[in-house]
C-alpha cells in the first residue's frame, strides 16, 4: 500500500509494544504475562517488515542492496518467530511444573528464590 | 487531490490501515484488560489475524501465512490448551487486587508511549512508502524467503534448528514427572 506514511505502521507497532509492557507489569496471571511478552514480540515484527518495506527509497539506483535490506527484515522476523515458539514450549512446561508443585499459579505469590 | 490533516494525505489506503490498526489495538487494550485469560487469548487470536493482513499489505506475503500457521494455529492453541487444562479461565481463580502498583505501571506505560512518540512520530509520518518495481514486489513470496533462507542465511537456520531441538528436549524434561 503506497498511501499510509511509515509512521502509521510504527505508531501501531509502538502501542502494542507499550500495551505489552504495561500488561506483564500489571497483571497476576503468569499465562497473560506470556500472551503479552508474544504481543512485544509481535510489534517487533511488525518494526522489521515495515523498515523491510520502507528502508528501499534510501538507494533507488541500487537493485541488490535494495533486495538485501528487504531480505534482512524478513529473515529476522522468521527468527523471532521460531525463538517464540521454543520459548513458549518451554515456558508453558515452566508454568504446568509450578501449578504442579504449588497448585497455584499466582506470579505474587512465588518467591522462592527470595531466599 | 486528496486532503491532508497535519501533513499527511487522507488516502482510501490509509483509512483501511485505520480500521485494521485500530481493530487491532483494541484487541491489544483487550488482552491486558480481560480478567478472563481465555477472553484475553482470543483477543490475541484477533490480534494476530489482522497483524497478517497487515503484513501482507507490507508485500510480505509468506510471512503473512506463517504468521496466520505458527502464531494463531500452533502458539495460541498451546497457549489455550494450558489455560482450560489449569482451569485459569474461571475468573474468580486469579482475582487482580486493587494495587497503586497497577496504576503506576499504567502511568509508566503512558510515558513510554509519549516519550518515545513524540520523538519517532512526527519525523516519521512524512515518509511514504516507495512504488515498487514488479520484481521487486515479489521479495515477499515463498521462492525468495526460500532461496536466501538456505544461501545467505543458512548458519543461524541452523543454529535455529538447533534451538527447536533443546526447545523440544527441555520441554520434555521438564512436563516428565519421572525420567
Amino acid at each position: 500500500m503506497n498511501g499510509v506514511p511509515l509512521g502509521a505502521y510504527i505508531g501501531l507497532s509502538l502501542f502494542m509494544f507499550t500495551t505489552g509492557v504495561v500488561g506483564v507489569i500489571i497483571r497476576r496471571n503468569p499465562i497473560v504475562i506470556f500472551m503479552c511478552i508474544e504481543l512485544m514480540l509481535n510489534s517487533v515484527n511488525l518494526t522489521f517488515l515495515t523498515f523491510a518495506r520502507y528502508q528501499m527509497a534510501s538507494k533507488p539506483d541500487d537493485r541488490i542492496a535494495m533486495q538485501n535490506s528487504m531480505m534482512a527484515g524478513q529473515m529476522m522476523v522468521i527468527f523471532v518467530m521460531a525463538v517464540a515458539a521454543a520459548e513458549v514450549a518451554v515456558g508453558l512446561g515452566i508454568i504446568m511444573a509450578i501449578y504442579r508443585l504449588r497448585d497455584s499459579v499466582d506470579i505474587d505469590e512465588l518467591n522462592l528464590l527470595r531466599g | 487531490m486528496n486532503q491532508t490533516v497535519g501533513g499527511v494525505a487522507i488516502t482510501p489506503e490509509l483509512l483501511i490501515f485505520g480500521g485494521v490498526a485500530g481493530a487491532a489495538a483494541l484487541c491489544a487494550i483487550g488482552v491486558v484488560a480481560f480478567n478472563n485469560a481465555i477472553r484475553s487469548a482470543l483477543c490475541l487470536v484477533v490480534n494476530f489475524f489482522l497483524l497478517a493482513f497487515l503484513y501482507f499489505t507490507l508485500n510480505a506475503e509468506m510471512l503473512g501465512i506463517t504468521q496466520v500457521v505458527v502464531y494463531t494455529g500452533a502458539i495460541m492453541v498451546l497457549f489455550l490448551f494450558v489455560i482450560m487444562l489449569l482451569n485459569l479461565g474461571a475468573p474468580n481463580l486469579l482475582v487482580e487486587k486493587k494495587d497503586p502498583k497497577k496504576y503506576l505501571g499504567i502511568l509508566l506505560g503512558c510515558g513510554m508511549f509519549v516519550l518515545l512518540g513524540s520523538q519517532l512520530l512526527p519525523e516519521l509520518l512524512k515518509i511514504n512508502a516507495p512504488t515498487l518495481s514488479p520484481e521487486l514486489a515479489r521479495f515477499g513470496g515463498p521462492e525468495a524467503i526460500g532461496r536466501s533462507l538456505f544461501t545467505a542465511y543458512v548458519y543461524p537456520f541452523e543454529a535455529v534448528s538447533v534451538l527447536l531441538l533443546i526447545g523440544i528436549v527441555g520441554s520434555i524434561l521438564l512436563a516428565k514427572r519421572r525420567i
